[in-house]
């Protein structure tokens, strides 16, 4: 940064006008940036959840509790919070160990280790389901052996369970590398070097610091389990209140025209996307609430 | 908010799975357009059957699109029955040994209890007096159907335009070809199943006219208003027939056999007929198919065995790799 | 495996992070890939070039990748702005935008699609606008874009904030009090830092955007060689029953969007080593 403060091609303050128009600019500056930003973020984002949320109460609050507390809703709710238990912690796991890992060493093959993590962002959710087919499906090498056992995986509950946590597998473990990365070793080198364990290194230096970006991330992950429709519909069987997820709930209630019902269970989804607000709130009050104890 | 008992016993029986049921299951996997039918066709099969032998037996139902599901049933859906859009998906799980190759033979009208057509839906008024399949050509026409690639209804459109054609005067195949190029190259959206492409046809206001099958057209009318669509029959159409059949192996594996048979059976007897007209389909029995005069008009019909030479034969020619549908679009743009 | 330098084996964790990474690694991603690898190696090589040659397949493939590229570049410029102002600026409604961010990892990517198309179709509330210039979206290679920036747009948000948040303010308030302008105080002094990260939020916005399936269906028009996305060809190839095809085809894509993140891989390390550079002299 020395080299910034002696650059001359930064102006410096020459009169008292320019001075005074500063504020003014910077703010003209600082409106343009809101202005924009949020009417990307309303045309893209808002646009579309007001679609969803105006054909769900369409027909009013009495049929939008009525779809959502239907026998097969209902059921597909608690196998898409069934996944989503399954799936979340494992994957907040492996996030933390990868990120760990990526984030404070340098190591041979490392980039090719964080591609292969991003790559099932790549793969095409028809795709995702494909492999576990491939893999487990009665026409694969193991199928016979699985049909012996009576093991079911494909179009049963752990092939959903697969499918979803190789889908949401990137997710923790992207959002905390880049912070890992700019945060650098020097805390932890530290604090090993003072004595700390592995663990106490961990849980007192690292945790403290990376906690907004592990909420993202699991925000996220436990997001696009919820939400997945391409992978788990290829392994689902989309049997009637037994295999579908509120995804495909949702695709079968539109193909049955009945739109008010589907995008009252999609507003379910919808509303589970706002929850980071929630939780942002409470963490933050929290935090504050430390500092002003331990002013 | 929600009964959290009910979630819990719900989720408990979702990890449990069938050991707690311990009545009979058949699975029915089947195409998008026969929910509405088979719920209503399940509850009397049941009662019947419960009248008959004293069984209660349960019906699961999966639906998707018709190639999708038999893919399921070829990786391992274990659906006892198979109720699907056309012979030749099940005619692909015969040639994996799931069933025997000589199905059609098992039930009457070569497996397929009820049939339908192609017609065309358009909007109220029918502003673009369109009255037949050469009136699609048009230039001011926009034209609505699915992808022949990726549903079975969407194939039942391309053979019924194509057959339209071979069946005009000195109509032949190089027609053919050249009235269902043009046909293509009024469609503007290409959806991936049937009911994608109702909608965008009704909500989404896309093309002047959809092609789909008479029983998704009635049920377009009910649920998405008569008020502003209107059916159109052409002169010349397809008869379409889908097909039913048990999945020997899995039934073999259930030791629901007999059960499977008599399911499949029931789609045949007066009752089921009813509903199947009640539904939008065309029904097999005479009797049915009476009462039902004045919903079903009367259209001069080809089969898909007369002109295509079978479903194997016509999957080849026109829809493989290579086939008739992708010259057409190689060589439109 | 050795980390390179021996000075950062100070800090704990290596033996036992990387066996748990590529434990996951391998039963989690590495075997489902194998399977879909093995199943396309069933075709010899001759069979495989025409496959990926055909005129539609290079079509699709050339109209995903750049579709999903080009809303990437978008949602790296808007979305860098958005994060930016979601973590800097304070304003009414700001929480409300922020937790909008996670609406498209939420909403299944066919509902989202619908919506999309109902928004964007001829009578649609932006439709309708757009078509009295005589611009139609949905149902045309737009509306593939526009479906693509809903979908990337929280990998890039998400992706920066955390990083916008942690940087180092003081610099900044060195920078701005020795007389940069804001604009200057951006380009010189945060840019570097939140580099990396955009980088990486673009790269996953544009891996994501080559594979997306349920929301580009509903409004893309679906017309072979104009409208037709390369993950629809592998569900077509599978309708057929082809199932070597597809994988052949999902290899082909996979091993594009591969080259690609591995470039933007490098390019984020050399960003980052001109950063410490920087930094320190």
């Amino acid at each position: 940064m020395t080299e910034l403060a002696s650059s001359p091609s930064i102006p410096r303050p020459a009169s008292l006008t320019w001075n005074l128009a500063k504020p003014l600019r910077a703010n003209l500056g600082r409106y343009i940036l809101l202005a924009i930003a949020i009417s990307y973020g309303v045309l893209i984002l808002g646009l579309p959840l007001a679609v969803v949320l105006l054909e769900a109460f369409k027909k009013g609050l009495g049929s939008y509790r009525e779809a959502l507390l239907a026998r097969d809703a209902l059921g597909a709710m608690s196998l898409s919070l069934l996944v989503a238990f399954l799936v979340v912690p494992l994957n907040t796991v492996f996030g933390l160990a990868a990120a760990w890992l990526l984030g404070k060493f340098r190591f041979r093959g490392r980039n090719l280790l964080i591609t292969l993590i991003d790559l099932p962002l790549a793969v095409s959710p028809v795709v995702a389901g494909l492999m576990f087919v491939l893999l487990y499906g009665a026409q694969s090498p193991l199928g016979p052996w699985l049909a012996a056992h009576d093991l079911k995986i494909i179009f049963a509950l752990p092939g959903i369970w697969l499918s979803s946590l190789f889908v949401t597998l990137p997710y923790v473990a992207r959002e905390l590398l880049p912070l890992l990365e700019s945060q650098g070793t020097e805390l932890e080198e530290a604090a090993a070097l003072l004595g700390a364990s592995g663990w106490q290194n961990f849980w007192h230096i690292s945790l403290p610091r990376m906690k907004w970006a592990l909420l993202h991330g699991i925000i996220l992950c436990n997001a696009r389990v919820l939400g997945e429709f391409g992978a788990v519909s290829v392994v689902s069987g989309h049997i009637r209140g037994k295999t579908n997820t509120l995804p495909l709930h949702i695709e079968i209630l539109y193909n049955e025209y009945q739109f008010t019902a589907a995008f009252a269970a999609a507003s379910v989804l919808a509303f589970l996307a706002l929850i980071t607000l929630v939780f942002k709130r409470v963490a933050q009050k929290h935090h504050t609430q430390a500092a002003s104890l331990s002013a | 908010m929600f009964p959290t008992r009910r979630l819990a016993v719900l989720a408990l029986g979702l990890i449990l799975g069938s050991p707690l049921a311990p009545a009979k299951t058949l699975l029915n996997a089947s195409y998008d357009p026969t929910r509405e039918l088979y719920r209503d066709i399940n509850k009397e099969f049941l009662s019947d059957w419960k009248q008959k032998t004293g069984e209660s037996l349960e019906i699961e139902q999966s639906h998707g699109g018709s190639g999708k599901q038999a893919r399921a049933i070829i990786d391992g859906l274990e659906a006892d029955v198979a109720t699907l859009a056309l012979a030749y998906d099940i005619d692909v799980l015969a040639d994996k040994g799931l069933l025997s190759p000589n199905w059609q033979e098992r039930l009457p009208n070569k497996g397929a209890p009820y049939t339908s057509t192609i017609v065309f839906l358009v909007r109220k008024g029918n502003p673009k007096g369109i009255k037949d399949w050469n009136d699609l050509i048009k230039a001011d026409v926009g034209v609505v159907t699915p992808n022949p690639k990726t549903g079975g209804g969407a194939r039942w459109n391309y053979l019924a335009a194509w057959g339209y054609a071979l069946k005009q005067k000195g109509g032949n195949e190089l027609k053919a070809k050249a009235f269902v190029q043009e046909l293509y190259k009024h469609v503007k959206v290409l959806d991936s199943g049937a009911r994608g492409a109702t909608t965008s046809f009704a909500e989404r206001g896309v093309g002047d006219v959809l092609l789909t099958w008479e029983n998704e057209a009635f049920l377009a009318l009910n649920e998405l208003g008569a008020d502003r669509f209107e059916i159109v029959v052409p002169s010349v159409s397809i008869l379409a027939e889908p097909v039913v059949a048990v999945v020997d192996r899995v039934a073999t594996k259930h030791g629901t056999q007999k059960q499977a048979e008599a399911y499949l059976s029931y789609l045949y007897t007066e009752k089921a007929q009813d509903i199947i007209a009640r539904h939008g389909f065309r029904p097999r029995s005479p009797k049915v198919a009476q009462a039902y005069a004045e919903r079903f008009k009367k259209v001069s019909l080809f089969t898909i065995d007369e002109l295509f030479g079978g479903w194997r034969a016509a999957q080849k020619k026109h829809f493989d790799e290579g086939g008739l549908f992708d010259q057409i679009y190689g060589a439109s743009s | 495996m050795v980390p390179r330098h021996s000075r950062k084996q100070i800090v704990p964790g290596f033996g036992v992070t990387l066996s748990v990474t590529l434990f996951y690694v391998s039963i989690m991603l590495l075997l489902p890939l194998a399977a879909l690898l093995a199943r396309a190696s069933e075709l010899s090589f001759a069979q495989i070039v025409p496959i990926v040659t055909s005129e539609r397949v290079l079509a699709a493939c050339k109209l995903s990748l750049g579709a999903a590229a080009l809303a990437a570049g978008v949602n790296a410029i808007l979305g860098t702005v958005l994060a930016w102002v979601l973590t800097r600026y304070d304003f009414i409604g700001r929480r409300w935008l922020d937790a909008l961010i996670d609406l498209p990892m939420a909403l299944p990517t066919a509902v989202a699609g619908i919506a999309l198309s109902a928004l964007y179709g001829d009578r649609g509330w932006i439709g309708a606008w757009t078509s009295h210039f005589g611009i139609s979206i949905a149902y045309t290679r737009l509306g593939i874009f526009v479906a693509l920036l809903y979908v990337g747009l929280p990998f890039l948000v998400r992706t920066l904030q955390p990083v916008l948040a942690e940087a180092e303010r003081t610099q900044e308030e060195a920078a701005l009090t020795l007389g940069a302008s804001p604009w200057q105080n951006f380009r010189y002094v945060v840019l570097p830092q939140i580099m990396p990260a955009i980088l990486t939020g673009a790269a996953m916005a544009f891996a994501r955007g080559v594979g997306e399936y349920g929301s580009v269906i509903f409004i893309a028009g679906n017309i072979p060689k104009v409208s037709e996305i390369a993950p629809l060809l592998i569900v077509t190839k599978l309708e057929q029953y082809d199932y070597a095809a597809a994988t052949v085809i999902a290899v082909f894509l996979l091993s594009l969007s591969l080259v690609l993140l591995l470039i933007m891989q490098k390019l984020q390390m050399q960003s980052q080593r001109y950063r410490l550079k920087e930094v320190q002299p």
